[in-house]
């Protein structure tokens, strides 16, 4: 009992990595419709412009606002000038699009930061968390991090205007041209923002898994997995995918004999799948009627 | 979240393609045709193999094509059944001494079957969700391979080295050579049956299902089978094109069939033009060409240098290939008005 409750534990604390991500995931998607196959990289990028702030000497949470706002700016402005103007072409063509930003990215923070792995520090320090072994304070600041942008997103999009004025751009853009929101500039801040929430998830996503250009790979995955196992179009859910995520792949890395580090992936997918075989639309998501 | 149920129209994520669309004219085909039967006979062995290459993974991106632009259905998962045709190729040339051209059908209808199988579960899903279940399938296939108690057959890691087959009845011809024929001579067979698939009756209702399941199923066309099917044949012909691979490249290794060779092969369906069949030999050059391209332009930043040029492409024609082919229909039935 013991080690399964260890087990889940630890899974909670790379959970949290997931549900961080996993909700840029589902920002994005809100805004735009489909998956941003770059976003891990962009993410990736704006850790390491806060990494490079620190080089220069300005301290860590300065570093952490400045990155932030300009992965906001720097979201926007890739919408504006890469995909507006693919607004119009075939949705396997914008994904086409993503992967060619994808590799652009990833190219270019190998040649401004080449490929060694590097140290990133945390603001919350690295002891155990509470006595236990398992998790860091570091881990437990994460998740705590990744709580707070949830009750803000919730807040922002339950309770403000321009929230409301999103949700309408996303799901039913006709209708909200006619009330006079402006649905293109929507998406745009809905770029911003996801690009804003990645970096959060990037820079605290670094010092555990330690920062260069291929950083990302897997984490994206992940929390792509872990916003489909909660419901694309729910920001909790994604919270929930990402910590259910980290704590199947534990688990199935525990129990199931001959599951090496290789299988974990596989195997939490076909859980995951298993799970959109019961519940098509995710845990969290919201069923959507067709019609003709 | 709200109880409220959303209602949508449902917007078809592929456009609608019309049949007559998806394939060339006469004249053309036969232009093509010939250059393809005339042009290794000028060309050094490498660039033999690089036509080759060419149409095996023209091959994979056709079988993609049928999948997206036929039924309507998103696979990530391609590699997957490529790398198991290879392997089932490899397997049975070098562990069981079958001839090379006996096991390509064995690959084929195997495969078939496993795509057949795992398009059940899938019916379930779409969209990014089917995305995500293909996604699983083409990472943990290396895993699979890698499996110990395959390593008999399979290798494990180290994978396999397969035998190029000699050019038979004594003629006089580079082993490339005879490998070019025999893969143009069964992309050919493949491509015209693809062709008569989606003009037939199970070709109509992939279309119907594409542009709108519900209405398909009003219609009285049996979805799952239907979806299912798409799913098996596109498997069949990506499990022949990964054994020609394997028979023309002489090796297969788990950590050839990643996802990044899905990831090309959607790449290539999109530069071809989705639901244009001709178009995926363009499509296969691009993810052949461009990124020895790339290189050639810049070392250090090639993968960037990839991006800006697929960028550009699907800037100047976002229908790929096809549009270029409409396009230069349009000119030239101008030109002969006047």
């Amino acid at each position: 009992m013991e080690l399964f409750t260890n087990q889940v534990l630890a899974g909670i604390a790379t959970g949290a990595i997931y549900a961080c991500m996993a909700l840029a995931v589902v920002m994005i998607y809100q805004a735009i419709d489909h998956l941003n196959f770059a976003q891990g990289e962009m993410a990736m990028f704006a850790t390491f412009i806060s990494w490079q702030l620190m080089q220069w000497g300005v301290p860590y949470w300065g570093a952490f606002a400045i990155t932030l706002v300009l992965a906001f700016v720097g979201g926007i402005a890739i919408e504006r000038i890469l995909f507006k103007p693919l607004a119009k072409a075939p949705v396997l063509t914008n994904v086409a699009g993503f992967i060619a930003l994808f590799a652009i990215i990833n190219s270019s923070a190998g040649l401004i930061w080449d490929f060694t792995i590097k140290q990133y520090p945390t603001p919350f320090g690295s002891s155990p968390f509470l006595g236990s072994q398992l998790i860091s304070t570091h881990q437990a600041g994460m998740i705590g991090v990744t709580l707070l942008m949830l009750v803000g997103l919730y807040f922002f999009f339950q309770y403000t205007r321009i929230g409301l004025a999103m949700r309408a751009a996303a799901s039913v853009p006709e209708s909200a041209r006619l009330v006079g929101i402006n649905t293109s500039w929507m998406i745009a801040l809905g770029w911003g923002m996801a690009s804003a929430i990645g970096a959060i998830a990037g820079m605290l996503i670094a010092p555990v898994v330690f920062l260069e250009p291929n950083m990302m790979g897997g984490v994206l995955i992940y929390g792509f997995a872990a916003a489909v196992l909660g419901g694309l179009t729910s920001p909790l859910g994604a919270v929930v995918g990402g910590f259910l995520m980290g704590i199947f792949e534990n688990l199935a890395g525990t129990y199931i004999p001959g599951v090496g580090n290789e299988l974990k992936l596989p195997i939490a997918l076909a859980l995951i799948i298993s799970v959109l075989v019961v519940k098509p639309a995710g845990l969290f998501g919201r069923h959507i009627v067709k019609r003709v | 979240m709200s109880a409220v149920e959303d209602v949508v129209t449902e917007a078809p994520a592929v456009e609608a393609v019309p049949k007559r669309a998806m394939t060339l004219g006469t004249g053309t085909s036969v232009v093509v045709l010939l250059l393809l039967l005339v042009v290794p006979v000028f060309a050094k062995n490498f660039v033999i193999f690089q036509l080759t290459q060419l149409l095996y993974l023209g091959l994979a991106v056709l079988a993609l094509n049928i999948l997206t632009g036929g039924s309507g259905q998103f696979s990530l998962g391609q590699s997957a059944f490529y790398g198991i045709g290879a392997y089932i190729t490899a397997v049975m040339m070098e562990q069981f001494n079958i001839p090379y051209f006996l096991c390509l059908p064995v690959a084929g209808v195997l495969c078939f079957g496993v795509g057949f199988l795992f398009g059940q579960p899938a019916l379930r899903l779409s969209g990014v969700y089917l995305a995500l279940a293909t996604f699983a399938l083409a990472t943990a296939m290396p895993q699979l391979l890698k499996l110990n108690f395959l390593e008999p057959w399979t290798g494990g890691v180290q994978g396999l080295v397969v035998t190029k087959p000699d050019a038979p009845f004594g003629l006089k011809m580079s082993q490339d050579m005879w490998l070019y024929y025999f893969t143009l001579v069964v992309v050919l067979a493949i491509y015209v049956f693809s062709v008569n698939l989606l003009r037939s009756r199970s070709g109509r209702a992939f279309m119907a299902i594409r542009d709108n399941e519900i209405a398909a199923s009003a219609m009285g066309v049996n979805v799952a089978l239907y979806k299912t099917l798409a799913f098996g044949v596109s498997a069949g012909i990506t499990g022949v094109a990964g054994g020609l691979s394997a028979i023309a490249v002489q090796f297969v290794a788990p950590d050839s069939f990643t996802i990044t060779l899905a990831i090309q092969l959607f790449l290539g369906m999109v530069v071809g033009g989705v639901g244009w069949l001709p178009g995926s030999i363009v499509g296969a050059a691009f993810i052949i060409f461009v990124p020895n391209i790339a290189e050639g332009i810049s070392k250090g930043l090639s993968g960037a240098v990839f991006g800006v040029l697929l960028f550009l492409v699907i800037y100047l024609v976002p229908h790929g290939a096809r549009q270029v082919a409409i396009l230069g229909q349009q000119f030239a039935g101008r030109l002969r008005k006047n």
